[in-house]
């Protein structure tokens, strides 16, 4: 009785003394709770994703049905220069076509979510394979791979993107998923090579450290150092470029559809990608004095998005990499 | 030094050869002949179309095609030497009938000096919109990194936060709607050009990202110079306070901030073509979206050598200044 009491009371104290240990990235993640610019990018991100998944029950209206005789209203809150009477139901007006400009935002939010995630995943996989094979490697298929990477940095990204877009858009592969896997390919071709020269850099300063010799010494293979000892040691920088791509790659969208390149508006309603939000202020472009809402709407999305990724990018470089803090 | 700059511009060769090429047989490949309208875009008979295909030599093989657009080739009928892109002839506009892409781009309107060729009005938008974020954004990075956790500095980081994450199209939407839609200060459409008021707007919203840029890099930079050793002797012997940051200071915290003015400019003149859109400047971005609109090959293809072109040479002169300011960078031999 008496030597079980003395036992937990010495492990109570043990447990004062020393905190239960955290791995890195419970640590990681508790400082980035801490960050509150961080977590606001989260929330908003969160929320963008859920409307983009739950865009047919959040959205008022119909995004394709055209309300004939009810083009440009203006918005109830602004009735702004027309002379066009604004409807209740319609919160943020309607565009040319008598299409209700809320829920063609709502929707909209579809493309831009998936622009972001789904064309980072490659570009992750391909820059990391392809930077860990050139960083460990080394010799010739260093040298070729990098000469490579060299090649595709110096072209104009968003000018590839372009012709990419205006060439093959016919075609059938530029038909399919209204343009949208065209677009992914487009993206990731010329994406992946910065993470390839982020990896091989980390690699190399990676594979000189004692532990990845200890781990030959005992007769790991090449896979096994590779995957185990060396991608590891990658994460944290590549956690941090990934949030940091992403928001490029929703511009980027923006932009080409913007420019009447990007994905094709769809007009039959059982498409899962209505529109995106590059299309709308395209849409929106002509009619800039007397229903300005049609470009606002989408503009703003897309400034919060954007803004909101690069909260959350600082936030988790100031988290995985302490000593970076503030420097950037 | 000197082989070094001949390395680094031998280099540039393979790097436009690539995007030629690139460009040349995705767009050769694009359904669709140049010729399959006329001006009028009224379909053009078969006869018609076939002897404009070999006229500017477009049933020949391909690689016989490319070879003749960047080193040149005979023409068929006429039996003349044409150069290709080596001399500078980027070949004739698909749609823009009579004219070549590189008269388009650089030619001025009849009387006009070069500044007024849409080349010449793109060059100077970035320089504009370059020099004001040198000239601002270095300096509010410096009042910031020097007043560092003060209302100033919170101030300076929350604009340099918002104009990089920001994409310049959003904000020249916001500016439009609020300045001209809604207080009527400027026009939306602009057809005068020689007005200086009219270069504000374009040019703010061309650079305010690349402002916000430099002046967090200039902060960080700067908070980073600011603990080091010899600034500590530098006080320490009694040097006045502006001295200690203009020769001291700056000096060094600068350094990272040149490098990156190069890929800056590179980004303005690439970069501008959404802006001058939106603006309706008369540059040569703008000309670009409209061959895009139009699918004029021959010009989307030539637009996209120049700016290739000075996106290499913007970061090529870069480089070879950065060798030039900082003693410590050695050149790989």
């Amino acid at each position: 009785m008496t030597a079980q009491t003395t036992a937990s009371g010495k492990i109570a104290e043990f447990n004062d003394v020393f905190r239960p240990s955290k791995s890195l990235g419970q640590e990681a993640w508790s400082r980035l709770v801490r960050n509150k610019a961080s977590m606001f990018g989260l929330v908003i991100i969160v929320f963008f994703i859920f409307m983009a998944a739950f865009a047919s029950v959040i959205s008022p209206m119909n995004p394709l049905e055209l309300h004939g005789g009810k083009r440009f209203l203006p918005p109830p809150f602004d009735q702004g220069a027309t002379n066009i009477k604004a409807e209740p139901e319609f919160l943020l007006g309607t565009d040319s076509l008598g299409r209700d400009t809320l829920s063609r935002t709502i929707y909209g939010a579809r493309v831009s979510m998936v622009v972001g995630f789904l064309p980072t995943i490659i570009i992750l996989l391909l820059g990391t394979t392809v930077g860990m094979l050139a960083g460990y490697i080394g010799g010739h298929t260093d040298n070729f791979l990098m000469r490579l990477t060299d090649v595709i940095y110096a072209f104009p990204d968003l000018l590839f993107f372009i012709i990419i877009m205006v060439a093959l858009r016919d075609t059938f592969i530029g038909q399919f998923m209204n343009g949208l896997v065209l677009l992914f390919a487009a993206l990731a071709i010329v994406n992946w090579v910065g993470v390839a020269r982020l990896v091989r850099g980390q690699v190399l300063s990676v594979k000189q450290k004692e532990f990845v010799e200890a781990a030959r010494c005992i007769g790991a293979k090449d896979n096994r150092i590779m995957l185990r000892h060396i991608l590891p040691n990658c994460l944290s920088p590549l956690i941090v470029s990934a949030a940091f791509q992403i928001p490029g790659l929703i511009i980027t969208e923006a932009i080409l559809g913007y420019l009447g390149v990007g994905l094709r508006p769809a007009t039959d309603s059982a498409s899962f990608f209505i529109t995106s939000w590059g299309a709308l202020m395209l849409d929106g472009q002509s009619a800039i004095n007397s229903q300005p809402y049609l470009l606002l709407a989408p503009a703003i999305c897309v400034a919060l998005v954007v803004l909101a990724f690069t909260f959350l990018g600082d936030g988790l470089r100031d988290a995985l990499d302490p000593r970076m803090r503030g420097t950037q | 030094m000197t082989t070094y700059i001949i390395r680094r511009l031998l280099w540039l060769i393979p790097v436009l050869l690539t995007v030629s090429a690139v460009t040349f047989v995705v767009m050769r490949n694009a359904p669709g002949g140049p010729w399959d309208t006329d001006a009028e875009r009224r379909q053009v008979d078969a006869a018609t179309a076939k002897s404009l295909a070999a006229y500017y030599g477009l049933d020949k093989p391909m690689w016989r095609q490319f070879y003749a657009y960047v080193i040149g080739d005979t023409n068929s009928q006429t039996k003349e030497w044409v150069c290709g892109v080596v001399c500078g002839n980027l070949g004739p506009s698909y749609r823009q009938r009579g004219r070549t892409v590189q008269n388009i781009l650089f030619s001025p309107p009849e009387g006009k000096t070069f500044w007024q060729s849409r080349f010449g009005y793109s060059i100077r938008l970035g320089v504009l919109a370059l020099s004001m974020a040198i000239f601002i954004g270095i300096p509010l990075g410096i009042i910031a990194a020097l007043k560092q956790n003060t209302i100033v500095d919170y101030a300076a980081l929350f604009i340099a936060t918002s104009g990089i994450s920001v994409p310049s199209f959003v904000l020249a939407i916001f500016l439009i709607i609020i300045f001209a839609s809604r207080l009527h200060w400027i026009d939306i459409v602009v057809d005068d050009w020689t007005q200086i008021k009219y270069w504000f707007m374009p040019m703010a919203v061309l650079g305010f990202g690349t402002l916000a840029y430099t002046a967090r890099l200039t902060r960080s930079s700067m908070l980073e110079v600011m603990r080091q050793d010899y600034v500590r002797t530098a006080r320490a012997k009694g040097l006045a306070e502006r001295i200690v940051i203009f020769i001291h200071m700056l000096k060094n915290a600068l350094i990272p901030v040149i490098t990156i003015l190069g890929p800056a400019l590179a980004g303005l003149v690439t970069g501008s073509f959404i802006i001058e859109t939106m603006f309706s400047f008369p540059g040569m971005g703008r000309a670009y979206v409209q061959a895009i609109g139009q699918r004029d090959y021959s010009m989307i293809m030539g637009t996209t050598l120049v700016y290739a072109l000075l996106v290499a040479v913007a970061n090529l002169s870069v480089d070879i200044i950065y060798v030039f300011i900082d003693p410590r960078i050695r050149l790989e031999e």
